[in-house]
């Protein structure tokens, strides 16, 4: 059975209002994500499309986009698990190539968030919990994570001021990508004086709404070695989930669901945290980063902000964290955003990331998060 | 009784656990527990997956519990804009784990990770009803 390669990757700029309707958005990546390829859109026998469901209108939207990018009569389907959608995109087109149906399957992520409100958008989310239990309640995406910031001060004595510096580095980053929305310097002081939207979390602890898309195209070993010039191989993957009630955590400190996919693909890699040499994770807030240097092994379960503290998650450091400025620069337009994180590694273990190269980087890891931590996804890339 | 009025904005009506809402009306603030492998489950739920039976018995969340975590909600989503501040948390009583709303009785700067609390049925504007954590005595 042979490997499975990533052989391109793409992603429109990430903004706050693109002004063009989804299949548009979704060509701007497709056309990245192609480009240098010897193999045209006939040669695509599939294709996985991913959102979350409810901010623009179209249903289906898996049959609008194939044919938009003529990949009709090829099969095409629709996965979601909200903002690690285009994460479970990927693991299918990869168990889909290792099965032998198909050969070369795009995966396709995408959000139009900009056609609602914030607060629409967050009512959205807020349906993203228990809509029996929780999202009656009022809970919403930043409220549950503050949720953790609070457990995780409580109990290691985490600060705001390091939540605070996550935030920092990745403004630090966002400058230098073209295709992030937010790219101004931050300070530790501009965010802690940022209005506080759900304690302890401040408007620049928090992503944005934002409207995007990526595409990622994956192939057999037999195609990839031939039609792209540096495939980038797919060693390991892992998936996972906690339950969608607050009150079903077992852990508060740590998302369980990503410490279980990490295992699983640090297992199938065989490979180990310390391999790693470029990393994107979740950022949709910085707990969520502090959280997730711990759950992927980059730091013992309590000592993740010591990393923050001692710069080791920049370039140069021990390991090298969203280099591309995560989510809380580039915003995060769900459906896209898993697809965009590939997109950064795959360019990092090919030496394309001009802007914010990790020197001889080759194993990449991808950690993309759906919900308060339900859906747990790890991907792990290598040269 | 379903769930039309159940928190500050529903969003479905009916489930065979809407005994739940039955009970607040009466006072209590209830979990389940399967009546045959002990489960007890909250939110409540009536079909134990584990056991393959739909046989389960209601159990009053009663005495103080802990508070694990919180978050003061400033910006809240449609539906909720009128009602922020809350808060929302998490408690645990002996070994249920529960999440809801701490009372706006409690100041910000009383609230304590490990504080004890109580949970209690409150009746909210427009004839809703919900539960809430209250200082325990
Ligand atoms: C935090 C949040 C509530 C702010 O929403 P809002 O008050 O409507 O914010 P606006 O969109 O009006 O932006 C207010 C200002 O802050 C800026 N801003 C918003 N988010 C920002 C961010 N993450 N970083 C930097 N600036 C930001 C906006 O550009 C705007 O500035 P301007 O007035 O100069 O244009 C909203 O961004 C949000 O809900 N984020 C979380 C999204 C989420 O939960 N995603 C899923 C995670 S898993
Ligand atoms: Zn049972």
């Amino acid at each position: 059975m042979g490997d499975v390669a990533v052989i391109g990757t793409g992603q429109s700029v990430f903004s706050r209002k693109c002004g063009v309707s989804v299949r548009e958005l979704c060509f701007e990546a497709f056309q990245e994500a192609m480009e240098g390829l010897d193999i045209t859109k006939d040669n695509i026998d599939a294709s996985i499309i991913g959102s979350a469901p409810e901010y623009d209108k179209q249903r289906t939207p898996s049959g609008l986009i194939s044919e938009y990018l003529e990949l009709t009569p090829k099969p095409t389907f629709y996965v979601e698990s909200v903002c690690s959608s285009s994460s479970t995109g990927l693991r299918v087109a990869w168990s889909l190539i290792k099965a032998g149906l198909h050969k070369v399957v795009a995966v396709i992520g995408f959000q139009k968030m900009s056609e609602l409100t914030s607060r629409e958008a967050a009512e959205r989310m807020g349906r993203g919990g228990d809509i029996i239990w929780d999202s009656p309640l009022g809970i919403t995406m930043p409220a549950g994570y503050a949720m953790y910031a609070r457990a995780h001060m409580a109990k290691y004595g985490t600060t705001e001021e390091q939540l605070a510096k996550v935030r920092v580095k990745s403004a630090h980053y966002g400058i230098s990508n073209p295709k992030a929305y937010y790219r101004k310097e931050l300070s530790v002081e501009d965010v802690l004086g940022s209005q506080v939207i759900t304690s302890p979390l401040k408007l620049f602890d928090c992503c944005a709404n934002a409207d995007g898309s990526s595409c990622i195209i994956v192939a057999s070993e037999d195609i990839a070695t031939r039609v792209a010039k540096i495939p980038i191989w797919i060693a390991g993957v892992g998936a996972a989930t906690d339950t969608m009630t607050m009150a079903g955590r077992k852990s508060l400190t740590n998302l369980s669901c990503a410490v279980e996919a990490a295992k699983q693909a640090y297992g199938m890699a065989g490979l180990g945290p310390e391999d790693i040499d470029v990393a994107e994770v979740h950022d949709c807030f910085t707990i969520s980063e502090i959280m997730a240097y711990e759950d992927l092994g980059f730091a013992e379960f309590g000592e993740g902000a010591r990393l923050i503290d001692e710069e080791q998650t920049y370039i140069g450091g021990k390991i090298p964290v969203n280099v591309d400025g995560g989510l809380l620069s580039k915003g995060h337009p769900i459906g896209a955003t898993g697809g965009s994180q590939i997109r950064t590694i795959v360019r990092q273990l090919r030496g394309e990331a001009s802007e914010a190269q990790v020197k001889d980087a080759r194993i990449g890891l991808v950690h993309n998060i759906g919900g308060i931590g339900q859906y747990g996804n790890v991907t792990i890339l290598r040269r | 009784m379903g769930l039309e009025n159940f928190g500050r904005v529903s969003f479905t009506a009916e489930a065979k656990a809407a005994d739940f809402v039955t009970y607040l009306e009466q006072g209590k603030v209830m979990a389940t527990r399967c009546r045959k492998c002990g489960t007890k489950y909250f939110p409540p739920k009536v079909d134990c997956p584990k056991c393959l039976l739909s046989d389960v018995d209601w159990i009053e969340i009663k005495g103080s519990g802990r508070l694990n975590t919180y978050t003061v909600v400033n910006y809240g989503p449609s539906g909720f804009e009128d009602d922020t501040p809350y808060t929302l948390a998490i408690v645990d009583f002996r070994d249920i784990r529960t999440f809801g709303r701490l009372s706006k009785d409690i100041k910000e700067n009383d609230i304590q990770i490990g504080m004890r609390l109580k949970v209690v049925p409150v009746k909210l504007p427009d004839d809703r009803i919900s539960y809430e954590f209250q200082k325990a005595d």
